[in-house]
């Protein structure tokens, strides 16, 4: 590891500057004359099929971070990272009806984020802030983490210095301003081809190298043996699959998520993706057990950064210019969700932060303008928290963006149902939601493998129920007990609420919005007080039968 | 909702789409591998092993094929007629062109 190699960086400089053009060619593919509206910027004028929101949605979900931290985990603890493989299979035929019903009412009524949709939905601006704030800070940790993949490439290549990096985050900060979602959806193609080709590579040339299959889960088997071996311990299952469902609940959920799913031009494009996007599970099935190959390999991380891993195991097993294109893969890889999420978050704070409290009458030009700087600040807090901050905040910040962003679920996703929640309750089950969870997640400690503690608080997600009295060495999700403490206060309040007859305002929904399809006229056809948008001349006529 | 230029409509709750129903049996169906995939005690073994991968490893594999499998049978079951969905690529299409029209 003595000086940079050469070979892996140029390739790595070459593939990034490909994308870089991609990123500001970007603003001009299927593009619409004025980029000036949250629509264009913001949803990439909501036209994607089924082709660019697979890669768009695939490149949204499974983000570099997963791409490196999954085999870290599995190198370092085993079966127990083998989660991310039923948590990604679950995910699809769990949100298969609800995200076509949240992509149908905000294509009528012209919502942007989610918390546009619960402000119309519950009337309630105060559940709407909520859930955008929540929204952001869940994000934000998860932009930095970005950072932590493309830190694991550089240097493994050798490279010092946080300069690389932050020359790297204010390209991609500029390209996004000025393209916004078309630029990750057109890198997100290459990003997909250099990541399918890295794994086909690896799967097939590492194991051959290691004596098979067999030698790579028996090292495996070898190293965990004091525990369960290669499978779960039975004190371990529960925790496995709360996380699995926890987590799949919480990821549509995240507001670059829902701008993704936002972005696609109709209800086909996303049920038929819901079948195409597991193709990506397997995917990261395959990058699991690149951290049981790294143990078959004997490869050691560098320092104490275990997310090294990966990318010192290719530099092990590839010639020089393979690494280099793996390395660029990993980097592209945490460019497009980056700048989804920077972008999601950016339209959040602009609908629900700045057009609510801070500028009611700005027209949507002025919004395009707030969301491109907005987007800016996010990318530069990113790299600031990562520079500053110690890496270990973003990933505890990160961990706990998961139990938080679970606490919009009710008024997120049962809202898309039902209207039976009071606007009251749901406030009250988020701010129970939010201590539960925090206090929970606060008091897990995290474990050193001899069974000492290392660290108080923060340790992780799993939260072991004999903390709750109970007899048993299992764990739960923490995330998701969170979310039973929030429904159950939500449901209490809800029905106090009502026997005091509190009023729960007025639904700016209808029920035939849910069901909405691309050819049914929107509420932009009408003159519409949410949005300014040029009237589409050509939307007025034929779309009724 | 006639085409015809009509004065504002005030109450934002009025009907925009008409009604349909995404209500069906075999919607049902997207149940399966969402209970499957989360017993965990029905692969949490090591054998039978499949070209050496433990059977914990190699069923959480092929349980990807199950979700694909229920979601593309709900997908197809459920799908709208093909003149429907001709109409929604005419509205994108439409939307396109009015998209690059525009000032």
């Amino acid at each position: 590891m003595d000086g940079i190699n050469v070979v892996e960086l140029t390739i790595v400089v070459v593939l990034f500057l490909l994308v870089t053009v991609l990123g500001f060619a970007a603003s001009r593919w299927r593009r619409a004359e004025n980029l000036m509206h949250l629509d264009e910027w913001g949803l990439g004028g909501r036209s994607f099929g089924s082709w660019i929101t697979w890669f768009l949605l695939g490149g949204d979900l499974y983000t570099a971070y997963t791409f490196v931290a999954v085999p870290a985990l599995m190198f370092g603890a085993g079966a127990a990272g083998f989660f991310a493989v039923p948590y990604t299979i679950i995910i699809y035929p769990l949100v298969f009806l609800v995200v076509i019903r949240l992509w149908s009412v905000s294509h009528v009524r012209g919502f942007v984020t989610p918390a546009d949709f619960v402000r119309s939905r519950f009337d309630s601006p105060t559940l709407a802030l909520l859930v955008a704030i929540t929204g952001i800070v869940a994000t934000m940790p998860y932009i930095a983490l970005q950072l932590v993949g493309i830190e694991a490439i550089l240097k493994a290549m050798g490279v010092e210095g946080d300069l690389p990096l932050i020359v790297a985050f204010i390209i991609l900060a500029i390209y996004t301003y000025n393209s916004g979602l078309r630029a990750p959806a057109l890198i997100a193609v290459v990003k997909d081809t250099l990541i399918y080709l890295t794994i086909i590579v690896a799967v097939i040339v590492i194991p051959s190298k290691l004596g098979g299959w067999d030698g790579i889960f028996g090292a495996a088997e070898q190293k965990f043996s004091a525990g369960a071996g290669v499978i779960l311990p039975a004190s371990g299952q529960l925790g496995y699959a709360t996380l699995a469902l926890g987590s799949a609940l919480a990821l549509f959920l995240y507001p670059h998520s829902i701008t993704g799913v936002l972005a696609a031009s109709n209800r086909d494009a996303l049920k038929r993706n819901m079948s195409a996007l597991p193709i990506y599970s397997l995917a990261l099935g395959l990058i699991a057990l690149l951290g049981y190959m790294a143990i078959a390999a004997g490869t050691e991380p560098i320092g104490t950064d275990g997310n090294t891993i990966v990318p010192v195991l290719f530099q092990q097993m590839f010639p020089s210019w393979f690494a280099g294109i793996a390395f660029a893969a990993i980097g592209i890889g945490a460019l497009v969700p980056a700048a989804i999420m920077s972008i999601a978050a950016a339209n959040l704070f602009t609908r629900n932060i700045y057009k609510e409290y801070l500028r009611k009458d700005a027209t949507s030009r002025q919004e395009a303008k707030v969301a491109k700087v907005a987007s800016l600040v996010v990318k530069l807090g990113a790299v600031a928290a990562i520079l500053f901050l110690n890496p270990q905040f973003s990933i505890d910040l990160q961990l706990i963006g998961g139990v938080i962003i679970l606490q919009t679920m009710p008024s997120v996703a049962l809202g898309l149902y039902t209207r039976w929640l009071h606007r009251g309750g749901l406030v009250a089950g988020w701010v129970a939601g939010m201590a539960a969870g925090l206090l929970m997640v606060y008091n897990i400690p995290k474990l050193n493998p001899d069974g000492t503690v290392a660290r108080e608080h923060f340790g992780g997600s799993s939260f072991a129920l004999s903390k709750l009295g109970l007899d048993t060495k299992s764990a739960v999700y923490a995330g998701l007990l969170a979310l039973l403490v929030n429904l159950a206060v939500a449901v209490v309040v809800t029905v106090m609420l009502r026997a005091m007859r509190v009023d729960d305002g007025v639904d700016g929904t209808a029920e035939s919005d849910y069901t909405a399809e691309r050819e049914d006229p929107t509420v932009r056809d009408l003159p519409d007080p949410l949005a300014s948008v040029p009237p589409g001349a050509a939307r007025e006529g034929g779309a009724r039968r | 909702m006639s085409t015809a230029p009509t004065p504002p409509r005030t109450p934002v709750t009025e009907d925009v789409a008409p009604q349909r129903s995404d209500r069906s049996p075999w919607n049902w169906l997207l149940l399966v591998p969402i209970v499957v995939v989360l017993l965990v005690p029905i692969y949490n073994r090591v054998e039978p092993t499949l070209f050496g991968w433990p059977f914990f490893y190699w069923l959480q594999l092929a349980f990807v094929a199950l979700g694909v499998a229920t979601t593309s049978i709900v997908y197809r079951m459920t799908r709208r007629s093909p003149a429907e969905r001709q109409a929604a690529r005419d509205a994108i299409a439409r939307d396109a062109d009015a998209g690059s029209r525009e000032d």
